[in-house]
């Protein structure tokens, strides 16, 4: 394997990252707070579909992405409602968001299935893209370079400023919270409208950018595979962009290995071992030494009813 | 259809990596017509294997009018579930049921068991029954003549091919296509790579990346979406469609398609069942009859292609030429088919090696 086809690897490793990172970067935040929401896959769906339905009517992509991340905050919206105001299970609320998103997506698509639209345009890095042999890397479009500043950008806000410990102090001891005078549900229905916004970007890039197209299900399970990112990140930023890019990278890896002929074991066996990971991950975070510094916000899942 | 009344079905159960299936049923609903059923297993929007099946519905609507009545079901998962919602087809009153896909074949043959009234068409497969019918397209001769098509384009003698699952259907395609581009061209070789998907847009983009990445020039495929034509367009290599004419997608790179023609069948086999002489039977046809078609020619196609490709074509509908005339070697260098030789059916059926030349 060349120097070439290293960078060939790595680029399209990095287009098979980014909606991974994206939806699993919104999920992450969302679970910061103590809400569990099972919908990406659903969330992503609405996203890819109006973003392209947006594309293909108007033909501007700026609009098409504010389209997408308005449809996905949409149906975070409805989901918030469910799981805070109404204070219904958020396991099951959350698989119910995906199969809706699943089944109002191939509705909105019925009339867009089949044509085509221009690719988002390549955004260039000046200096950066003029590189010998990497310079490919950064020329790619805007979406790409925008999960990773989001990675550093929701990194510095949970760890760097007040609104960002707030966040955290609602996920981890949604009572505390509460009792010195912050607005647990508010800051919560925020943060879910955020993961809405984010899964949203990540199916527009699907279908926007990634395969410029729409057709039902496209997303193909990578809904599910973004919340297993947040769960083998150990919900810190940093490692979930690291696990966007195995996960993707892996992929990519055994296509193009299968490809070379020089795949010493079945593709299946390398395809199955990010998820391998993410049992790991559950595993150590469950018990042993790594319990207390990597475990789970405390109030993952948890309704909360504030008290009277 | 004038009365449409659409409400959703929950076929499937979302769990951690795996996709949610939301299916849908589109019912008509009245006392008198004709009621077929229609099963499919992925989305009618794939623009691939289950939206040519939709076609085909539409043009038995449009022969038949008022005559009939169709209600599919989409995304149908292959296995337990398949039988529920055949079941329920027959049971809802469809005097003939369509099920298109190979992972339907034994719940086909469970509901048929239990519904000798009503008539059961299986698309692909090799169980029929008194009141069961299986049909199939001979598909590789379709990609015969892509081969033979390919062999003149490529220029680096490089072509990928992006495979769904190594089963009989799909390696009998890729042997065949392989061995109409040696014919033209003996120095052609082609990599293969297995996404294990019928239908994963972004994964079969990847994986025709990196066949590109190493140095295809043409990409042919069996999976279900039209990615890998668009994936060829952008990158400005060639590509085959499947299963339906793609050329809106890669207007440039699109050489041609093998476009699934259900419609006459499906016609005949709804006339046949409505006036009494539906038969059991199993049938396997290709470009002579029609199921399989060949799309337009694209830009790419040089006029030395052209005459070769049409030359084939006419070969396998005159039957002086079979795509799997011996002799065959695999690719461990073993002797397959005697010179000579045409391999029968059943033999196509198990498939289970590679020409030489394929890296798979």
């Amino acid at each position: 394997m060349n120097i070439e086809m290293l960078v060939s690897l790595l680029l399209t490793t990095m287009t098979a990252a980014t909606p991974l990172l994206l939806a699993a970067l919104g999920e992450l935040v969302v679970e910061r707070a103590g809400v569990l929401n099972l919908g990406v896959e659903g969330m992503m769906l609405s996203g890819a579909v109006c973003g392209f339905a947006a594309m293909s009517l108007t033909g501007s992509a700026t609009l098409a992405i504010l389209v997408a991340v308005a449809a996905g905050a949409l149906l975070a919206a409805i989901f918030a409602f469910l799981v805070l105001t109404l204070m219904s299970n958020q396991v099951a609320t959350g698989l119910a968001l995906t199969i809706f998103g699943t089944g109002l997506s191939a509705l909105i698509g019925t009339g867009f299935t089949g044509q085509p639209v221009p690719p988002l345009a390549k955004l260039a890095l000046p200096g950066l893209s003029a590189l010998p042999v990497l310079g490919r890397l950064f020329d790619q479009d805007a979406l790409v370079y925008l999960a990773l500043a989001a990675t550093v950008a929701i990194a510095w806000f949970l760890k760097g400023t007040r609104a960002g410990l707030i966040l955290r102090a609602v996920g981890e001891a949604d009572l505390s919270a509460h009792s010195i005078g912050y607005p647990v549900l508010r800051i919560r229905f925020l943060a879910i409208l955020f993961g809405g916004a984010m899964a949203g970007l990540g199916g527009a890039y699907l279908s926007l950018a990634y395969t410029p197209m729409w057709v039902e299900n496209m997303t193909a399970g990578r809904g599910w595979i973004a919340l297993a990112i947040v769960v083998f990140a150990a919900w810190r930023p940093w490692r979930a962009a690291a696990g966007a890019y195995l996960f993707g990278g892996v992929t990519v890896l055994q296509l193009y290995l299968q490809g070379s002929g020089l795949l010493p074991v079945p593709p299946q066996l390398l395809s199955m071992l990010p998820y391998l990971g993410t049992i790991l991950v559950l595993t150590l975070i469950s018990s042993g030494p790594f319990r207390r510094r990597f475990s789970p916000p405390a109030c993952l899942g948890k309704p909360f009813r504030p008290p009277a | 259809m004038n009365h449409v009344d659409r409400r959703r079905l929950l076929l499937g159960a979302a769990a951690l990596g795996t996709t949610a299936l939301a299916g849908r049923i589109l019912q008509a609903r009245a006392a008198g017509p004709f009621q077929i059923g229609f099963l499919y297993v992925g989305p009618v929007g794939d623009f691939g294997w289950s939206y040519q099946h939709d076609q085909a519905r539409k043009a038995v609507e449009a022969k038949f009018g008022d005559q009939i009545k169709t209600t599919f079901v989409e995304s149908v998962a292959e296995g337990p579930d398949s039988e529920r919602v055949i079941r329920q087809l027959a049971s809802g009153g469809s005097q003939l049921v369509f099920s298109t896909s190979f992972g339907f074949m034994n719940s086909a043959l469970k509901v048929a068991k239990q519904f000798p009234a009503v008539k059961f068409e299986q698309a692909t497969g090799y169980k029929t029954a008194t009141n069961l019918a299986e049909y199939n397209g001979r598909f590789y001769e379709g990609r015969a003549v892509c081969g033979t098509i390919a062999g003149h384009v490529s220029k680096s003698a490089v072509i990928g091919y992006v495979g769904s699952f190594p089963i009989p259907e799909v390696v009998m395609g890729i042997n065949a296509f392989t061995l109409a581009a040696q014919k033209v061209n003996p120095a052609i070789k082609v990599k293969v790579i297995w996404v294990n998907s019928w239908f994963d847009p972004g994964k079969e983009a990847d994986a025709a990346k990196s066949l590109i990445d190493q140095g295809a020039d043409i990409i042919c495929t069996h999976t279900d979406s039209s990615a890998i034509v668009q994936t060829a367009e952008a990158r400005g290599v060639h590509a085959f469609g499947q299963d339906s004419d793609m050329k809106q997608f890669g207007p440039k790179a699109q050489l041609s398609s093998i476009v699934n023609n259900w419609g006459d069948y499906y016609i005949a086999r709804t006339k046949a069942a409505m006036d009494g002489s539906w038969k059991e039977q199993s049938v396997w046809e290709g470009l002579k009859d029609g199921i399989v078609q060949i799309a337009p020619y694209g830009p790419g196609v040089t006029d030395a292609a052209r005459a070769a490709a049409d030359a084939t074509k006419a070969g396998i509908i005159a039957g002086t030429l079979h795509p799997f005339t011996g002799p065959v070697t695999d690719n461990k260098g073993a002797v397959r088919i005697a010179a000579g030789a045409k391999p029968s059916d059943a033999d196509l059926f198990k498939q289970d090696w590679y020409v030489a030349g394929v890296q798979a």
